[in-house]
C-alpha cells in the first residue's frame, strides 16, 4: 500500500489503470454477492410471506408484508405436512451426530495404526481409503441399498449411518495421517519407554495433538450426512424414521404444500451447518495454520 | 468441511521438516510387540470397508454383470441422451468451475477489507444443506413468476423464457447450480494453495516486472498446476455422481431430456423397478472413471499434493 501511495504522483496512466482495476473488482464483487445470495434470498422471500402462495405465484421480488408466521408454524408444527417436523429433525440430527462420532472414532483409530504403528497392511488400507474417496457417493447408492436388504438392515437409521461413515472415514484417515505426520516420532518412543501401551499413547498423546484435524474430519462427516438425500430416501421407509431431507424431497413437487412454512423449515435445517461452519471456522483454521485469507 | 483446505499449506510445511532430519521408519520398533493392538485398531475400519463398501461394490458388479443389460441400455434413446447430458454436465461444469475458482482465488487475496467480508458471504452456498438449497434454486427459475424472471423484467425489461421448457436452458441452469454450490469449496482450496506458495518467487517475478496476466501464466499457474490437475480429476469423479443438483433443479425436465447417469439410474430402479438396469447405467461410466481414478491416485501418492 505504501508503494502505491508513493507512486501516485509519478505517472497518470498507471493511476487510471489502478482505478479501472478497482472499479472492475467492485463490479465483480457485486456480481458475486448477487450470485451467492440469490437462492438464500429466495428462501427468506418465500418464508417471510404471511399467507402461503402469495409470493411464489404473484412474482413479488421483495416481501410486501414480511411476517414470521411461517416460522411459528414450523416451531409449533402447525401444519399437516409439518406435524412431525421436530421428530424428523431429531432423526436427521441422530444420523448426523452418530456419523460424526463414529467417523471420528474409526478414522482416528485407523489413522493412528497406519501412521504410527505401521503394520504391513497399512498400504492396503490407504489404498482402500483412496478408492472409496474417489467413488462418487450416488454411484454406490443402489448397490448399497440392495446389499442392506441382504443384511436385513432395512428401515433403520443405522443403515444410513453405516453408509455415511463408510463414505466419510476415508477422508478422516487421509487428513489425520497427513496432520499427524507433523508430530515427531520421538514423542511415541519417549512414551513407550515410560511404559505406555499403544492405547495409552493413542488416548493421551495422539488424540490431544490431532484435535484440530479431528474436529475438521468430524465437521466433514456431519455435513456429508446433513447433505444426503439419496441414502435416506433409499434406506428409510416408515413414517417414524423420516428425516427432514426426505420430507422436503417428498413435498418438492406437491402443489398443496404450504410453501412459506416449508421454506421456513428449510432455512432452519439448512442454516445449522452454516452456523457450525462459521462458528468453528476460526478455531479449526487457526489451529491448522490456514485461513489467513479471511483471518 | 474446510477439509481439503488443510492439505496444501500443511503439505508445503512438510518437506523442510523432513529434509532437516534423516527419515527413519516411524514406530516400527516402538510398537513391535503390539501386534494385537495394531490389529484391534485397524479392525473397525477394515470391517466397515469390507461390509459397507467392498461387498456392495461386488454385489453391484454381480447384479449388472449380464451383457444383455448393456444391449438394453444401448437401445434406449433416453440412455443415449443421458450419456450426452452427463458428458456436458461434467465436462463443462467441472472445467468452468475449477477455472473460475482458480481465478477467483486470486481475486479474494486482494488486500481489501470488503473483499475479506465478501469471501465469507461467497462461502455460504457450500455448507448450506444441498436438498433445500437446490429446491430454492428450482423455485427461483420455475415458470413466469420465478425470482430470476421477475428481476430480469423489473430491472431490465427483459422477457425471459420459461427455463425448464427448453432442454438447453435447463441443462445450462443445472450446470450453473452445480457451480454455485461447489465453486466456493474449490476456491478455498486454491486460496490456501496460493498462500502456501513461496513468497520469494513472486517477489522475484515482481522485480523482473512480471505483472498481472503474465505473472499468473508464467509464475503462479505452473506452481499450482499439479494441484489443479488432481482437484479437477477428483471433482470429475464427484460430479459424475452428483445426484442432488439435477434431481432437484431441473428434475430431468423437459421430459427426461436433462437427466444425468446418476438420476437416470434412480429412475430405472424406482420408476421402472429394474435395479439391475440402474446399476448397469451407473457402471457404464466406469470406462471413464477408472482411468481418471488411477491417474488421480498416482498423483496423490507420488507427489506432495496432500489433499
Amino acid at each position: 500500500m505504501t508503494a502505491a501511495v508513493l507512486a501516485r504522483p509519478v505517472r497518470r496512466p498507471r493511476n487510471l489503470r489502478r482505478l479501472l482495476v478497482e472499479i472492475g473488482s467492485a463490479l465483480l464483487g457485486v456480481a458475486l454477492l448477487i450470485w451467492s445470495l440469490l437462492p438464500v434470498y429466495n428462501m427468506f422471500l418465500i418464508a417471510l410471506d404471511p399467507d402461503e402462495g402469495d409470493i411464489e405465484f404473484t412474482g413479488h421480488i421483495y416481501p410486501p408484508e414480511p411476517s414470521l408466521d411461517a416460522f411459528r408454524v414450523v416451531l409449533m408444527q402447525d401444519d399437516r405436512y409439518l406435524e412431525q417436523f421436530w421428530q424428523q429433525f431429531g432423526n436427521s440430527l441422530f444420523i448426523g451426530v452418530a456419523t460424526m462420532l463414529l467417523t471420528a472414532l474409526i478414522g482416528s483409530l485407523a489413522a493412528f495404526a497406519i501412521g504410527r504403528m505401521r503394520p504391513g497392511t497399512g498400504r492396503w488400507l490407504t489404498g482402500a481409503a483412496l478408492l472409496t474417496y474417489a467413488i462418487p457417493a450416488a454411484f454406490l447408492a443402489i448397490p448399497f441399498h440392495r446389499a442392506m436388504h441382504l443384511y436385513g438392515l432395512t428401515d433403520t437409521p443405522w443403515a444410513v449411518i453405516a453408509a455415511q461413515v463408510s463414505l466419510a472415514t476415508p477422508f478422516a484417515i487421509l487428513v489425520l495421517r497427513h496432520y499427524a505426520s507433523l508430530i515427531p516420532a520421538e514423542l511415541d518412543d519417549a512414551a513407550r519407554i515410560d511404559g505406555a501401551s499403544g492405547p495409552q499413547v493413542y488416548r493421551l498423546i495422539y488424540l490431544p495433538l490431532i484435535a484440530p484435524a479431528l474436529s475438521l474430519a468430524a465437521i466433514y462427516a456431519l455435513v456429508l450426512a446433513w447433505n444426503d438425500y439419496i441414502y435416506q430416501f433409499l434406506l428409510l421407509t416408515s413414517q417414524g424414521r423420516m428425516t427432514v431431507a426426505m420430507l422436503q424431497g417428498h413435498l418438492f413437487e406437491d402443489p398443496d404444500a404450504a410453501w412459506n412454512a416449508m421454506m421456513a423449515a428449510a432455512i432452519l435445517y439448512a442454516m445449522l451447518p452454516v452456523a457450525v461452519f462459521f462458528g468453528l471456522r476460526r478455531y479449526v483454521a487457526g489451529r491448522l495454520g490456514i485461513g489467513r485469507a479471511d483471518g | 468441511m474446510t477439509d481439503l483446505v488443510s492439505g496444501p499449506p500443511a503439505a508445503a510445511a512438510v518437506p523442510p521438516a523432513s529434509a532437516e532430519r534423516p527419515r527413519r521408519p516411524l514406530g516400527r520398533g516402538t510398537y513391535r510387540e503390539d501386534r494385537l493392538w495394531t490389529a484391534a485398531f485397524i479392525m473397525p475400519y477394515a470391517a466397515v470397508f469390507l461390509v459397507f463398501t467392498a461387498c456392495p461394490i461386488g454385489y453391484g458388479l454381480w447384479m449388472a454383470g449380464r451383457p444383455a443389460l448393456y444391449a438394453q441400455l444401448a437401445d434406449d434413446p433416453i440412455y443415449l441422451t443421458t450419456l450426452f447430458n452427463t458428458l456436458l454436465f461434467v465436462g463443462v461444469g467441472v472445467n468452468l468451475k475449477m477455472f473460475l475458482a482458480l481465478l477467483l482465488s486470486g481475486f479474494f487475496l486482494r488486500p481489501r477489507w470488503w473483499i475479506k467480508a465478501l469471501l465469507v458471504i461467497y462461502l455460504v452456498p457450500w455448507p448450506l444443506a444441498a436438498v433445500q438449497a437446490f429446491i430454492s434454486v428450482h423455485w427461483i427459475l420455475i415458470g413466469d413468476m420465478g425470482l430470476v424472471n421477475r428481476l430480469l423484467e423489473e430491472l431490465f425489461g427483459i422477457e425471459a423464457p420459461i427455463w425448464f421448457n427448453y432442454r438447453w436452458t435447463a441443462l445450462a441452469w443445472n450446470i450453473a447450480a452445480h457451480i454455485w454450490k461447489w465453486m466456493p469449496f474449490w476456491t478455498v482450496i486454491f486460496i490456501a494453495a496460493r498462500l502456501a506458495l513461496p513468497r520469494d518467487v513472486n517477489d522475484a517475478a515482481a522485480i523482473d516486472g512480471a505483472t498481472g496476466v503474465r505473472r499468473f501464466v508464467h509464475v503462479t499457474f505452473p506452481m499450482l498446476a499439479n494441484l489443479y490437475l488432481v482437484c479437477t480429476l477428483l471433482s470429475t469423479l464427484w460430479t459424475i455422481g452428483d445426484f442432488n443438483t439435477v434431481y432437484f433443479v431441473s428434475g430431468g425436465a423437459p421430459v427426461m431430456s436433462t437427466d444425468v447417469l446418476a438420476t437416470l439410474a434412480f429412475r430405472y430402479t424406482f420408476d421402472s423397478f429394474n435395479p439391475a438396469l440402474g446399476i448397469a447405467a451407473v457402471l457404464s461410466a466406469l470406462p471413464v472413471m477408472i482411468p481418471v481414478g488411477l491417474v488421480m491416485i498416482r498423483r496423490f501418492q507420488t507427489r506432495e499434493v496432500g489433499l
